[in-house]
């Protein structure tokens, strides 16, 4: 803002150029719905939206800690395993006869720990994120199967009543616990990275880590932060897919990283750091569940032309952040 | 004694004396542990044995973490290979299971030729991408890794395609000289790409474009055309590797095939010594990484443990390697060991922040 008034001409079309992307999202989902409702009659349901939700609300979890790392110019690999790792935990401890809540405390505790050790060695150590989370992803989908070779059910009650119970509206439509967990997730969320210290630090250091250094700002601390927080929303995630398919599995979540990327980058968040917001996130993960949705509802489009889509509105959208990134030059 | 220890610290200073010695304590211990172990026969002409399987498992690695190497030391970074492998092979058996005579010689060449035509106009497409738009590499592969693997399903329309093509197996299991042909074609490749790289100035140019890649432009190379280059011959290698995943098993798998390879080929490469921050490049440590990867591979599958545990070794190797290379790592260690005997020896060592 304290640019603006500098170049006070200019500030009318900065601003919604900076919004192109989450706008250009947006307008694909309407695009995309409408082409839903416009040829199948059962796609204009309420129930098809929840749907959305309640299929993609761990993925929307963890799409909102990455969120946190992509905006530092970090990545983190680890988080399919992570969420894997954790469901398999919860499952084998429920399986061992731990009491439901204590093995919540744990399952919880595993990914932010794990999160904050990767943390320390980007940071002390100055090895890549990449290469870091990557021993990171390596170690939890090992720990998978470390735990067990095959998959193991989920009979405890708590859990199941996590799954079973319906909120719903007196028409009938209803969503399950875990979206309104992810939606209180997404609201911490938008609420830290908009109004608190560490969000505008974390803005800070991915706009230019060397300014913000000078600046005083605590890089370092911030930069374990996020890693922790993405750790804690990828076991906040695994909770959730536990209890969406009442099983742990050494092999669930496999690549579910670059779906979770993808989710960000089509959100409109700025891979190398700096510009996003966690509601361009929702709307990723939107645009994701809805191509399934379309491909579901569409009997003869095969599952690889879901693969296809996505990697090509990754290509449109990284385009469109270059062209602005371009401008912004 | 003062020249023993200077002679140990050159021997050790090498940039190939870790990962050797790593690759020489992992065979040592599967030799105590099954004494068998590096035990070679000769049956039928051919030649068998852990060394050799080996050797023969590691050859897809080998060519993609070649390619890998030359993207790294651009800089870069090739998420896509792993998608290329599936690629190349579905199309190489696509082609051959639909002619009449799997095994004509002529069938399996063109084949061979369609399916690197496509992945050298994939591999243009990623060098685009880096190098004339732009894109940050990581990105810029991930939607080829992401939409390639769609691609591949594709051609094979989900199914796994099998084959019955002697000439096309020959690529995986074939043999020459006693030893497996998959070794000579990994063999022919490193050969090639090292003469390309360190008998022209190719090499030099790319470890200048990966170090600085404004100031060798500045400088007078044309560092796009050398990026872009970098991954045209990084998925070259890729389907290559992918014709001899395909041939092993005489099937392509879109959904499966080379599932995971391009991390291992990562992984290869920073064992090796190549700096992911780009730079210099080691292609004489790479194929050493390589094999450390695959003897780790066979090792964890002949301690009946889960090839899926194995990812937890790999984990341990991934970490451990690169905090040896760190430099920050680095200078903690020594610093704390410089400060029990507090007049520092004289043989201080600032040469050792150069190969980052």
């Amino acid at each position: 803002m304290t640019t603006g008034s500098l170049t006070a001409g200019r500030t009318r079309f900065r601003l919604p150029r900076k919004q192109i992307p989450v706008l250009a999202t947006l307008a694909l989902l309407l695009v995309m719905y409408g082409i839903g409702v416009s040829q199948y009659t059962a796609f204009s349901n309420v129930q098809v939206i929840f749907n959305v939700f309640i299929d993609n609300g761990f993925l929307l979890v963890v799409a909102v800690g990455m969120t946190f790392v992509i905006l530092t110019g970090g990545i983190d690999l680890s988080v399919g395993s992570v969420v894997a790792m954790t469901a398999m935990v919860s499952a084998w401890l429920l399986q061992e006869g731990l009491p439901a809540a204590l093995v919540l405390v744990i399952a919880l505790l595993i990914g932010p720990t794990l999160g904050l050790l990767m943390g320390c060695v980007i940071h002390f150590f100055e090895i890549q994120p990449f290469i870091v989370t990557l021993a990171g992803m390596f170690f939890a989908r090992g720990m998978c199967t470390f735990i067990s070779g095959s998959s193991i059910p989920i009979t405890d009650g708590f859990w199941t009543r996590m799954s079973q119970e319906r909120i719903g509206d007196p028409k009938g439509n209803f969503v399950s616990i875990s979206v309104l967990i992810a939606f209180a997730v997404v609201a911490v969320a938008a609420y830290t990275l908009a109004y608190t210290r560490l969000g505008r630090n974390v803005y800070a250091i991915g706009g230019n880590p060397q300014s913000a250094l000078l600046m005083g700002l605590p890089v370092g601390r911030t930069r374990i932060a996020v890693y922790t927080i993405s750790g804690l929303c990828s076991a906040i995630g695994g909770i959730l897919l536990s209890f969406y398919t009442l099983s742990g599995a050494p092999l669930i979540a496999v690549g579910m990283e670059l779906d979770v990327i993808a989710a960000v980058v089509i959100g409109g968040t700025v891979l190398t750091g700096g510009a996003g917001y966690v509601f361009g996130t929702v709307l990723g993960v939107l645009v994701l569940g809805v191509i399934q949705t379309l491909i579901t509802f569409d009997g003869s489009l095969n599952s690889w032309w879901t693969k296809i889509v996505i990697g090509g509105l990754l290509f449109v959208f990284i385009l469109l952040q270059r062209l602005i990134g371009i401008r912004y030059k | 004694m003062n020249d023993t220890m200077s002679r140990f610290r050159t021997m050790t200073g090498h940039r190939l004396f870790w990962p050797a010695a790593v690759l020489f304590a992992m065979l040592a211990a599967n030799t105590i542990y099954r004494p068998g172990f590096l035990s070679i026969e000769l049956k039928d002409g051919h030649l068998y044995g852990t060394p050799i399987d080996i050797l023969r498992l590691s050859a897809p690695l080998i060519l993609v973490a070649l390619g890998m190497t030359l993207v790294i030391s651009t800089g870069g970074i090739d998420l896509s290979v792993g998608s290329l492998c599936a690629i190349s092979g579905a199309i190489a058996c696509m082609y051959i299971s639909k002619q009449p005579d799997q095994n004509s010689l002529g069938v399996v060449v063109t084949a061979l030729a369609l399916a690197m035509g496509v992945s050298l106009v994939l591999g243009a497409w990623n060098g685009v991408l880096v190098a004339v738009i732009g894109i940050q590499p990581i990105i810029a592969t991930l939607i080829l890794m992401v939409a390639g693997r769609g691609l591949a399903q594709l051609i094979t329309e989900g199914q796994i395609i099998t084959i019955n093509s002697e000439p096309y197996r020959a690529i995986g299991l074939g043999h020459a000289l006693t030893l497996p042909l998959a070794i000579f074609i990994a063999l022919a490749a490193a050969l090639l790409v090292a003469a390309f790289t360190r008998r022209t100035a190719l090499g030099m140019i790319i470890e200048s474009v990966g170090g600085n890649s404004v100031a060798s432009r500045l400088a007078g190379i044309r560092s796009s055309r050398v990026i872009f280059l970098a991954y045209v011959i990084s998925a070259a290698c890729a389907a290559v590797a992918g014709f001899m995943m395909t041939a092993n098993v005489s099937s392509a798998d879109g959904n499966a095939a080379g599932l995971w390879v391009e991390l291992d080929a990562i992984l290869a490469v920073v064992i090796g010594g190549t700096s992911l921050a780009g730079g210099r490049f080691f292609l004489s440590g790479t194929i050493i990484g390589a094999l450390i990867i695959q003897t780790l591979t066979t090792t964890v599958y002949a301690m009946d443990i889960s090839p899926q545990t194995s990812l937890l070794f790999k984990a341990v190797v991934v970490i451990a390697v690169c905090l040896i290379q760190a430099p920050a790592f680095r200078a903690r260690f020594s610093r704390r060991r410089r400060n029990v005997p507090p007049p520092a020896p004289v043989a201080d060592k600032p040469k050792e922040q150069v190969p980052a």
